[in-house]
């Protein structure tokens, strides 16, 4: 008796289950035949798109005045705090001093034995020693910082763009001890102060996080080309390097060029042309 | 333990667990604002959603949005009644401060209100706050 | 079983209070470091984890250290670490909480720190990291308190602990192997691009941690009416005196592959860290100590004169203790974030408050410690060992 009982409250607990289950499924194609279209997300009809976003610099084309206005123009237009930047005192009553070793930046020029520390040749061609060389994030094909980050926060996009998603990082800097490249900057402290101009068109960072370099995934999705592309008088090109006949991939025919440590594996996405 | 201890500390419970209210009765309530529509949002009178789940639901959506833009690339949303908008809190002319031009009445009357305290303002910028 | 901690002598309370006062000290100063970001610390964006990274890997392993009394006693069956076993998996409790308090005053987000669940990423160590880590945290509760328990009331422990005891093991090896992978793993690093970082990791776990179970027994016998036996603590000395041994012997081959390959890159960390480079040397002294506090008290130990006396012993277990901490702590981290990848030199020193936050960690692990100490102790006296 008490078997039977127990047997038939089963039964119905699992009819009642599969109920429960294939009710969104009714509801779905209930709105799908008479109800109104669902909603679709898109993007942009200019929008541009590549296989693989990859960068090339000239390096010859890179004098310290463009690299000036390279970095400039990344780093207003991010909102990338210049911890230099007197802070207006009357805003920001309560502020700490800097300490200029937790800066932020995104592109910025080093010497060729900094950028290329495994190509510092013992007798290198003088031009070399004082050239500006560009840094920024790589986007790496592999790369170790989207393979150490917890949440997914760094990922790979598919058209090859290393991304931050800033709403979901945590703060570990895993990525920061994983980047070969020492790409990446962490918020130390809330980043407002130290901001001239603030451009709405791209948000701030809160303290805590970490950011790079987005190769202006931005812009791309209107159709522009990055910042220091603009900026940069034709000295950086971006463009598909899955491409054949793309800008970069010609450039890269022509011309003899390297990429920072690229013995790791990595697989960097920004090629210098020397 | 005597019953006038359970008693005592029943009544100390009951106290604290209703204290809402008590905080109510010596407080002055208000009463919901009501959203106001100003401007383009105005004459459009059709947003993302209708009204009734928009008010429901805009948190989902807009953590759908910046999930779409950020992880995938997208960037507009063709909503179920046909219109196209750009998913964004603040930038260009069809996102949500593009048409709601007043952040204050849109956002903060009601946050304001029921105490939620979103931090999406703590990186994303109202373009009317720099002018 | 934990209102035997609600009763103590007065020298009791006073820990109690002075721990307290610590921790309170502790939680000002990272209230401040919560609403300010991490600005407060030494850290920057060259070397971007700091002390507490450092003290969270080097309690890592002195969690792990407690599987060296489980090992003898469970799959041997060797009867002197009967009285101790339970100090052991205790401190690891106290050491793991400590862990996962590193792990979270080092967040720069910890509101958001449930995103590892929420997206959970089997491609990032710091995923496995966290499953052992609190895997180990758990068994080491569970199995502690039943144990202790069953023995409290003068039953045999039930039989399903037995198999969380043999499982406990391997997660010891794994919390230390799988935290070693975190460094070892990342390709722009070459002070920790190396395979034996996790066996070194181990060795000196396996020394640190008996070593201060060797000291925490001294206090037991001073305190306590119970003895955890001097046999139980001279076998812990000679495991002590032959791990710690394998680590020196672990470094001076990570020192042979550097020096003797010349390898720029791997070889700038150990350069900077044992004679300094480029001129920047601040890591130097602090290096040279650990290892001659390392090498003293191996030898101390390795002679079995100077291990049986009662005196040194603590001495010699202290000098391990924390030539380990030096060595695994700060030297590991800033070694190998110092050069930079791009070879530029950013050195690093903890500030002030983020040295009180760091106490304030571990006065909220010894509170958790003396606390269970408190209890196994009170109980081993009652049964009468």
């Amino acid at each position: 008796m008490m078997e039977k009982s127990r047997r038939s409250f089963l039964k119905v607990a699992g009819i009642a289950a599969i109920g429960l289950g294939a009710a969104p499924a009714m509801n779905f194609a209930a709105l799908d035949s008479n109800g109104p279209a669902l909603p679709v997300k898109k993007k942009n009809e200019n929008a541009l798109h590549a296989k693989r976003w990859g960068m090339v610099i000239h390096i010859d084309k890179v004098t310290d005045k463009i690299a000036k206005k390279i970095s400039n123009a990344c780093h207003i237009q991010h909102n990338v705090p210049d911890f230099t930047h007197e802070v207006d005192t009357q805003k920001f009553p309560d502020i700490r001093p800097v300490n200029p070793d937790q800066e932020i930046k995104w592109l910025w020029k080093e010497k060729f034995h900094y950028a290329f520390p495994d190509k510092g040749d013992e007798f290198l061609a003088e031009k070399f020693e004082h050239l500006p060389f560009m840094v920024l994030c790589n986007h790496c094909k592999d790369a170790p910082c989207v393979q150490a980050c917890p949440t997914q926060a760094t990922f790979s996009r598919e058209d090859g763009i290393v991304l931050m998603d800033f709403h979901r990082c945590i703060g570990c800097r895993f990525c920061m001890a994983a980047c070969p490249y020492g790409s990446r900057s962490f918020n130390f402290r809330d980043p407002r102060p130290f901001i001239a101009q603030i451009d709405p068109d791209f948000p701030v960072r809160s303290k805590g996080v970490v950011e790079k370099c987005n190769l202006c995934a931005e812009r791309l999705a209107k159709g522009e080309l990055p910042h220091c592309v603009e900026a940069s008088e034709g000295a950086l090109v971006v463009g598909d390097l899955e491409d054949p006949e793309s800008e970069v991939r010609k450039l890269l025919k022509e011309h003899y060029s390297i990429r920072r440590k690229q013995s790791l594996g990595t697989e960097p996405s920004v090629y210098y042309i020397v | 333990m005597t019953n006038k201890w359970i008693v005592t500390g029943l009544a100390v419970f009951v106290l604290a667990v209703l204290s809402p209210f008590w905080f109510n009765m010596v407080t002055t309530t208000q009463a919901a604002p009501e959203p106001e529509l100003l401007g383009p949002a105005k004459e459009a009178r059709k947003c993302v959603l209708d009204k009734y789940e928009m008010r429901a639901n805009h948190m989902s959506l807009l953590d759908e949005w910046r999930d779409a833009v950020v992880r995938d690339a997208d960037r507009i949303y063709v909503a179920a009644n046909g219109k196209s908008f750009h998913m964004s809190l603040s930038t260009g002319e069809n996102s949500c401060l593009g048409c709601h031009e007043d952040k204050e009445k849109f956002c903060d009357s009601c946050h304001t209100y029921t105490s939620v305290n979103p931090y999406c303002w703590e990186c994303h910028t109202n373009p009317k706050e720099i002018e | 079983m934990l209102e035997i901690a609600t009763k103590g002598t007065k020298n009791y309370w006073l820990w109690i209070a002075f721990l307290l006062i610590v921790i309170g000290a502790g939680t000002v100063a990272y209230l401040d470091q919560f609403f300010n970001g991490l600005m407060i610390t030494g850290m920057s964006r060259d070397v971007s984890w700091g002390f507490y990274i450092a003290n969270f890997t080097f309690l890592v392993g002195v969690a792990a250290g407690g599987v060296m009394v489980v090992i003898p006693y469970y799959l041997h069956d060797y009867e002197k670490f009967h009285r101790i076993t339970i100090l052991g998996e205790f401190l690891a409790v106290a050491s793991l909480i400590m862990c996962l308090l590193f792990i979270i005053v080092d967040l720069g987000q910890p509101v958001r720190m449930l995103n590892v669940l929420l997206y959970p990423t089997p491609h990032s160590m710091l995923f496995y990291d966290m499953i052992v880590l609190n895997g180990y945290l758990f068994l080491n509760i569970v199995i502690g308190w039943k144990i202790l328990e069953a023995e409290r009331n003068q039953v045999k422990p039930p039989a399903w602990t037995k198999p969380l005891i043999y499982l406990s093991i391997p997660f010891a090896i794994g919390i230390h192997t799988v935290t070693a992978y975190l460094y070892c793993g990342l390709p722009g690093r070459g002070y920790w691009l190396t395979a034996i970082l996790a066996p070194r990791f181990l060795a000196s776990a396996f020394a640190a941690g008996p070593a201060f179970l060797i000291i925490l027994c001294y206090i037991i016998r001073k305190f306590t009416k119970f003895d955890p036996g001097w046999d139980a603590m001279q076998t812990l000395s000679k495991i002590v005196c032959y791990a710690i041994i394998a680590n020196l012997f672990f470094f001076l081959c990570e020192v042979f592959v550097v020096y003797y390959s010349g390898i720029p890159g791997h070889q700038s960390h150990l350069q900077y860290l044992l004679f300094g480079y480029h001129g920047y040397n601040a890591l130097v002294p602090w290096m040279w100590s650990g290892f001659i506090l390392m090498t003293v008290g191996a030898v101390l130990l390795i002679i079995p004169k100077l291990r049986r006396n009662y005196i040194l012993l603590p001495v010699a277990c202290a000098m391990i203790f924390i030539g380990a901490w030096i060595d695994k702590g700060m030297g590991m981290i800033s070694g190998g974030f110092v050069p930079s990848p791009l070879h530029h030199v950013t050195e690093y020193t903890p500030t002030g408050q983020e040295i009180v936050i760091t106490l304030g960690v571990y006065a909220t692990g010894f509170l958790v410690l003396t606390i269970l100490y408190k209890l196994a102790t009170k109980v081993k006296e009652e049964v009468g060992g």
